[in-house]
């Protein structure tokens, strides 16, 4: 029943990566935005924004990633809500994404020296000023290594979303597998896939890391 | 009728009562020398002058702008008070000039081009003309802390708070920056300084306070005060520096 050649399995597996890596960008765009929004209030002045920020990332770092997506998938649908396998892994991958992006970049932002907030509040810029002007711009060049290394995390992540349904890269690959009957040939391909996905942003990340250590250039 | 006003200003830090009462005023143009030993409270007294720290009960007033313990509004006292840290914290981003432009153009809303004229004076007037372009880190420490300066006098506060500006300092930097401080004070700026440099607080300074144990322990006139200390604390701090 071999009618399913090689070249089969990679074209279907190849439309699969497509998906993955879509999903992947459309976690990681939204979850940098929602997690810039959350790590300003884990950084807030008052106490309240920076308890219900940490109570979001503890709920999303403390659960399994496939756990939330199927409290979101299956939890829609129980209050009437039909959420598409797409748009359920989205939303998982969304929060999932934006919950670990800000504890990073919270990271980045106290690592900036004590003196560089003083200085600014001296001058009287406002706290958002401060963070806009002076401490997000030298935040951002330690997070940019850090960051480029989560998003691995997150096309990796990407794979818990086939077991809701949603056919990316790994679901393909779990068809294919049971069609052909060569789940090692099928797997291996599928990790491949994968790899070439991860391999360059890891690479870039380690790029990153190193030129920041070494000279700064202006 | 004095340009900043210390009244009776406490000061905790969990159980420790770093400043106990502390009642101080300042004319305008005037320089202050806060001299005494680490931990007498002098950096936390110069630092809650602009709400860089808090403070538990009494009350401080620069040119009328009044603050009260735990107040967090402090942008109108801080554009009246300039500070110049120790460690310069320069922002290293972004350039000699644009580090003095940026309080002018986002809290004062000037516009670029005069703003950044307001800049080059500044920085002429502590003698970097030719540096408008150089990011803190092709500087020399000397030249941080005149930039620093410039940075400070360009939003034009009433009062500059100096915290040990030539402590981080290379011996051979420090005349310089010093020289800036001179010309400044010549020029009628009120300062107030927490120094180690005696030989500058004596020469340049209208009044010396010497902290200890949280209070003002001695205060007048440099000269009088270097040279006839009334205190035993007092001496024995001018005996261990000399």
């Amino acid at each position: 029943m071999n009618d399913i050649s090689t070249w089969d399995i990679v074209r279907n597996l190849f439309d699969g990566a497509v998906w993955t890596l879509a999903l992947s960008l459309t976690a990681f765009v939204f979850g940098g935005l929602a997690g810039l929004a959350i790590l300003f209030a884990r950084i807030a002045k008052h106490a309240l924004p920076r308890r219900l920020a940490l109570g979001y990332i503890e709920i999303f770092q403390g659960t399994p990633l496939l756990m939330q997506l199927f409290i979101i998938f299956f939890g829609g649908s129980l209050i009437g809500l039909e959420i598409s396998p797409w748009i359920a892994a989205a939303i998982g991958l969304t929060l999932f994404t934006s919950a670990y992006l800000a504890e990073i970049w919270r990271g980045c932002v106290e690592a900036i020296p004590k003196g560089q907030w003083e200085a600014s509040a001296s001058l009287a810029l406002s706290r958002f000023e401060q963070m806009r002007y002076v401490i997000l711009p030298q935040a951002l060049r330690i997070a940019i290594a850090p960051t480029v290394g989560f998003s691995v995390q997150v096309v990796k992540g990407t794979a818990v979303a086939s077991i809701i349904g949603f056919v990316e890269l790994t679901k393909t690959g779990s068809m294919l597998a049971n069609a052909t009957f060569q789940p090692f040939l099928v797997f291996g391909f599928v990790a491949l896939g994968y790899f070439a996905l991860c391999y360059p942003l890891s690479a870039y990340a380690r790029t990153l890391e190193r030129n920041l250590h070494g000279a700064r250039s202006h | 009728m004095a340009l900043v006003r210390i009244d009776a200003l406490h000061k905790h830090f969990g159980s420790n009562h770093v400043l106990k009462g502390i009642d101080l005023d300042i004319e305008e143009g005037q320089v202050i020398a806060l001299i005494g030993r680490s931990g007498s409270g002098k950096s936390t007294l110069l630092r809650t002058i602009n709400g860089l720290e808090s403070f538990d009960e009494g009350c401080i007033e620069v040119d009328g702008e009044r603050i009260h313990p735990h107040e967090t509004d402090l942008r109108a006292l801080r554009q009246k008070v300039g500070m110049v840290f120790q460690q310069f914290n320069l922002f290293p981003h972004l350039s000699a000039g644009q580090n003095v432009m940026l309080a002018t153009r986002i809290v004062r809303k000037m516009p670029e081009a005069e703003a950044r004229e307001l800049a080059k004076a500044m920085l002429l007037k502590v003698g970097l003309q030719d540096k408008f372009d150089a990011f803190p880190d092709q500087l020399s420490g000397g030249q941080q802390q005149r930039v620093a300066i410039a940075r400070a006098l360009a939003m034009q506060p009433r009062v500059l708070l100096c915290d040990e500006i030539t402590s981080a300092l290379d011996p051979e930097l420090v005349n310089e920056v010093l020289a800036v401080v001179k010309d400044l004070a010549a020029e009628g700026m009120t300062l107030i300084m927490v120094t180690h440099e005696m030989r500058f607080a004596r020469e340049v300074g209208d009044k010396l306070v010497f902290m200890y144990q949280g209070r003002v322990h001695e205060a007048g006139d440099p000269r009088e005060v270097f040279a006839n200390p009334q205190t035993p604390e007092l001496a024995a701090f001018i005996g261990s520096i000399n």
